[in-house]
């Protein structure tokens, strides 16, 4: 399967032609290509496996030389980081990274010598689903990033940047090579060098624009992941060292028979995903990396980077099932997607909205994790599907909103639907698939809920009550806001959106429509198998009756709408001014205050920014996980040496 | 086959029967004011004269939102009594509920949508009664299927006092009742005219008034849930039950002032968290 090595290397080499290419039309075009050839690939990996009978493959039993350069490799993303941490006199970062980097390598070097068991790579219903979700999403992204990048740089609005382009696409190619490495390795030590370039990757186009805030922002994603990339290491180290393997699959198969290394390190990896995943007390990187111009923030939340946390988590999750470790996981999961979706209700800034949206959903994916039974993973794989989809969906068409509205802020997207009829509709579906009935989001919750209750986890259960309660009413309110008649002149703005944007947006809805129309045939072909695989054993949690409810909800909430708005357009309706007291100044839009002059009208939404802002519950919750989390660990280690 | 029975015998009988227990609202309500009140069938000669009025709206699209609110109002109950999971009956009604919201907001009028927001806060504050609710049931009968939790042994109220008290008390939100009848008032010389309703008339406003029968009988029906068991005599005991349940609604709605959201919203998780909330985990330990 030469496609394999293809999906790593061919982004990598692209990204260094991104680099090299200083014209701006020549390089569109590479992206555009580029884009395509691995979308084409990802395909064509799909085939084969699929041709192979979807069993799971192992490749490359023996890679020294790759060996050595991923190891040279990992030196010099060390040599990067140690460089600009001592530039932007942060030189206290480098020893994050200077620390794994030696570990691993010392033990590369000196260590003892690895008895392989699976091969390097691993290719299982689980890396596929990964691949599809990278290729699919991160390629778009792609797609949409030139013509985006384009805008940003002619705007007034950023003059003040260095047009850095050719520097930004081949983060963005960096990146997608790092996830495709990342999901396909079984050794731990190439998991541990893609998930280090993955962590600079999102550094370096956080702080793209050099400015102090994205610096300071970027130079905080970046220490975070670090951290988890040495929990990662030293696992990785003592593990290597007691078994004389570093293979994964070994290392989850030794986790559930509760070898007490292994537990160790799988608490270590599974702090390493936390960190990834954007959860409290970390969340505080993903918030800022909102500074970054929007393809990158849709490629960290969507498609790349905290997606990596979870699949990690859910590689774990046999072996986290039912212990200690797993408690923790689950419990700071919950408290996450809880808190957080407070914190979304008190934003009224769009992308920050989708950032706390993101955690707090990241949140309840890792609290599945955590729980670990099949039916909590069946979830998880859900909430992660419709996750990267829609939230991908989300990010573009708020980029392209601001592009034409010139704000991002949900107040000032009242009446959207009449201003950018388009983008309103898009984000109308992206939002929907966040978390209205037939969409997938609603029945993963449906499962957890459920699970939970199954496993007696008290606690996640009341996170999961509060916290879907909460979950509804930022983002009703949200999509309120799109449709309500416009309180200003309500005119159509110009839509500046470009046609590659346009063309990624279109594809992501009709993604998100399809995945919810064909969600019980992806359950019944794809998830339930990848659960089995992981659990060996079948558990249908889609059962029959449930599924053709399911189907009828889906068929009536799609079409009453639809068929309703049909009738009503061809009846005659007499419209009247709304009710105002009786000062309406002739339209609906003004009334006459008390001083006898025309005043405009202007709605807004709740917030609650003074009791549930992020300012005011951010520090306590993060303190308060930030204890559970080194209680545990201490529980966790303590219980196995004592 | 007794499934579809009763399923379409919701279809059916519900805005009757709907329309009777507001009647009877109505009533006893005039009667504990010492007044007269209105005959017991007022409610359907006001909803059939909003029908053959002309038909006026502030915008067009008040319309389908509405009648996309009526059926999947009328979607969720059916699934109840088809005897489908309860928790998907709750998620589908939540959605029916965000039309409710649209079509409040899509005038951009600002009493409606004074009231539409009061209406979104409120399916937060009563929304994880409800979801406790649902899971009541199914620890106390080991299925989310109202068929099983209908025909199992005990009573599931024998579990769930604490979940029953909860599920009342937000009852009086969901029935848009005072103190919390924030959304919407019976009285259109009140501080948000009529709330949510205010810019919705003539059939449109007999659409929501049918929608709010059939809602309420859905949520009497999860009343009786609590009660109803194999044995046939609870289904009598239940019909009491839920009559009591309603009158007590009646009452706290004529003795008691509107309240402020904040107030809301702290009582009624406050007391979700005390009767529900302990509830579960006393039932979480002992079954």
């Amino acid at each position: 399967m030469a496609i394999i090595p293809f999906l790593i290397i061919f982004p990598l080499v692209i990204a260094i032609i991104m680099y090299c290419t200083r014209i701006n039309k020549i390089r569109n075009a590479i992206a555009y290509l580029s884009a395509v050839v691995i979308m084409v690939s990802v395909g064509v990996l799909v085939c084969q496996w699929i041709s192979k009978g979807m069993e799971t493959i192992t490749l490359y039993y023996n890679t020294e030389l790759v060996d050595h350069i991923i190891l040279a490799a990992e030196i010099v993303l060390m040599g990067v980081v140690t460089y600009l941490s001592f530039k932007y006199k942060k030189a206290w970062v480098s020893l994050l990274s200077i620390c794994p980097t030696a570990l691993i390598a010392y033990y590369e070097i000196f260590g003892p010598e690895t008895r392989e068991v699976v091969g390097h790579i691993y290719i299982d219903y689980l890396s596929i689903l990964m691949c599809i979700i990278v290729g699919i999403i991160g390629s778009l992204i792609v797609v949409y990033a030139v013509g985006y990048m384009h805008g940003y740089h002619h705007s007034a609005h950023h003059s003040n940047v260095t047009d850095r382009r050719y520097y930004f696409f081949a983060l963005l190619f960096l990146f997608l090579g790092a996830m495709f490495g990342f999901v396909l390795s079984e050794n731990l030590l190439w998991i541990d060098f893609f998930w280090e370039m993955t962590s600079i990757c999102s550094f370096l186009l956080i702080g793209y624009t050099r400015e102090e805030e994205a610096v300071n922002n970027s130079f905080r994603a970046l220490w975070m992941n670090l951290l988890g990339g040495c929990a990662l290491a030293i696992a990785i180290v003592y593990y290597g060292y007691t078994y004389e393997n570093v293979d994964l699959h070994v290392l989850v198969s030794m986790g559930t028979i509760q070898s007490k290394c292994a537990v160790i390190c799988v608490a270590l990896i599974s702090f390493a995903a936390l960190t990834k995943a954007a959860q409290l007390p970390f969340s505080t990187w993903l918030i800022g990396a909102m500074v970054a111009p929007t393809p990158s923030s849709a490629l960290l939340h969507s498609a790349t980077m905290v997606k990596a946390g979870i699949y990690v988590l859910l590689r774990l999750a046999p072996a986290m099932s039912g212990t200690l470790t797993g408690e923790m996981i689950a419990f700071v999961g919950g408290f996450t997607f809880l808190i957080t979706s407070f914190m979304a209700i008190a934003q009224s800034d769009g992308k920050k909205v989708l950032a706390f949206s993101t955690i707090s959903n990241l949140g309840l994916m890792v609290a599945c994790a955590g729980v670990g039974t099949s039916e909590t993973v069946w979830a998880a794989i859900f909430l992660m599907m419709f996750h990267a989809i829609s939230k991908s969906l989300l990010f573009q068409d708020i980029g392209a909103t601001e592009n034409a509205l010139g704000s991002r802020d949900v107040e000032d997207m009242h009446g959207l639907l009449y201003m950018l009829p388009k983008l309103a509709i898009f984000m109308f579906i992206g939002i929907a698939g966040m978390f209205l009935a037939p969409f997938g989001m609603l029945i993963s919750k449906w499962a957890a809920l459920k699970a939970s209750v199954d496993v007696r986890n008290i606690v996640l259960v009341f996170f999961i009550i509060f916290g879907s309660a909460t979950t509804s009413f930022y983002w009703t309110k949200w999509m309120g806001k799109i449709i309500s008649h416009s309180h200003l002149n309500g005119n159509p703005v110009k839509d500046k959106t470009k046609k590659n944007e346009m063309i990624s947006l279109t594809i992501h809805a009709i993604l998100m429509i399809a995945l919810c129309a064909l969600f019980p045939l992806v359950s019944e072909t794809f998830v339930n198998p990848l659960v089995n695989e992981m659990f060996g054993k079948s558990e249908n949690v889609l059962s029959n009756q449930v599924l053709f409810t399911l189907i009828i909800i889906i068929v009536v909430v799609f079409a009453v709408p639809f068929l309703a708005y049909l009738s009503s357009k061809q009846q005659k309706q007499d419209l009247k001014l709304s009710y105002m007291n009786g000062v309406n100044t002739g339209d609906n839009r003004a009334f006459t205050d008390s001083l006898g002059n025309e005043k405009t009208l202007w709605l807004s939404n709740f917030y609650f920014h003074k009791i549930i802002g992020s300012r005011k519950l951010m520090i306590p919750s993060q303190i308060f996980t930030l204890a559970v989390i080194v209680v545990m660990m201490c529980r966790i280690i303590g219980g196995v040496f004592l | 086959m007794i499934r579809i029975i009763l399923t379409i015998c919701y279809i059916l009988l519900a805005p009757l029967i709907g329309g009777l227990l507001d009647g009877l609202d109505r009533k006893i309500s005039a009667k504990m004011q010492r007044r007269v009140g209105p005959p017991l069938l007022q409610p359907f000669y006001d909803v059939s004269k909003l029908l053959t009025k002309r038909e006026t709206a502030v915008t067009k699209s008040q319309n389908f939102l509405l009648i996309s609110y009526m059926v999947l109002m009328i979607l969720t109950g059916a699934m109840f009594f088809s005897g489908t999971d309860i928790l998907m009956c709750f998620f589908v009604m939540s959605t029916a509920a965000t039309f409710l919201y649209f079509a409040g907001v899509v005038t951009s009028s600002p009493y409606a949508s004074i009231g539409a927001q009061r209406e979104l806060l409120s399916m937060m504050i009563y929304e994880p009664a409800v979801l406790f609710a649902c899971v009541g049931f199914y620890l106390a009968t080991g299925s989310f299927n109202v068929a099983d939790i209908a025909r199992s042994s005990d009573s599931a109220i024998m579990y769930l006092p604490g979940f029953f008290i909860a599920f009342v008390f937000i009852l009086t939100i969901k029935m848009r009742k005072s103190p919390f009848d924030l959304a919407t008032s019976h009285h259109p010389n009140q501080e948000i005219v009529k709330g949510i309703t205010s810019d919705i008339g003539t059939k449109n406003l007999a659409i929501f008034t049918v929608t709010e029968w059939y809602e309420n009988v859905f949520l009497m029906a999860v009343v009786s849930l609590f009660v109803v068991n194999k044995n046939p005599i609870s289904i009598v005991v239940a019909l009491v039950v839920v009559l009591l349940v309603y009158f007590l609604e009646i009452l706290i709605d004529n003795a008691s002032a509107r309240v402020k959201w904040q107030t809301m919203l702290k009582t009624t998780w406050v007391v979700t968290l005390f009767t529900a909330g302990v509830n579960l985990i006393i039932l979480m330990i002992i079954k």
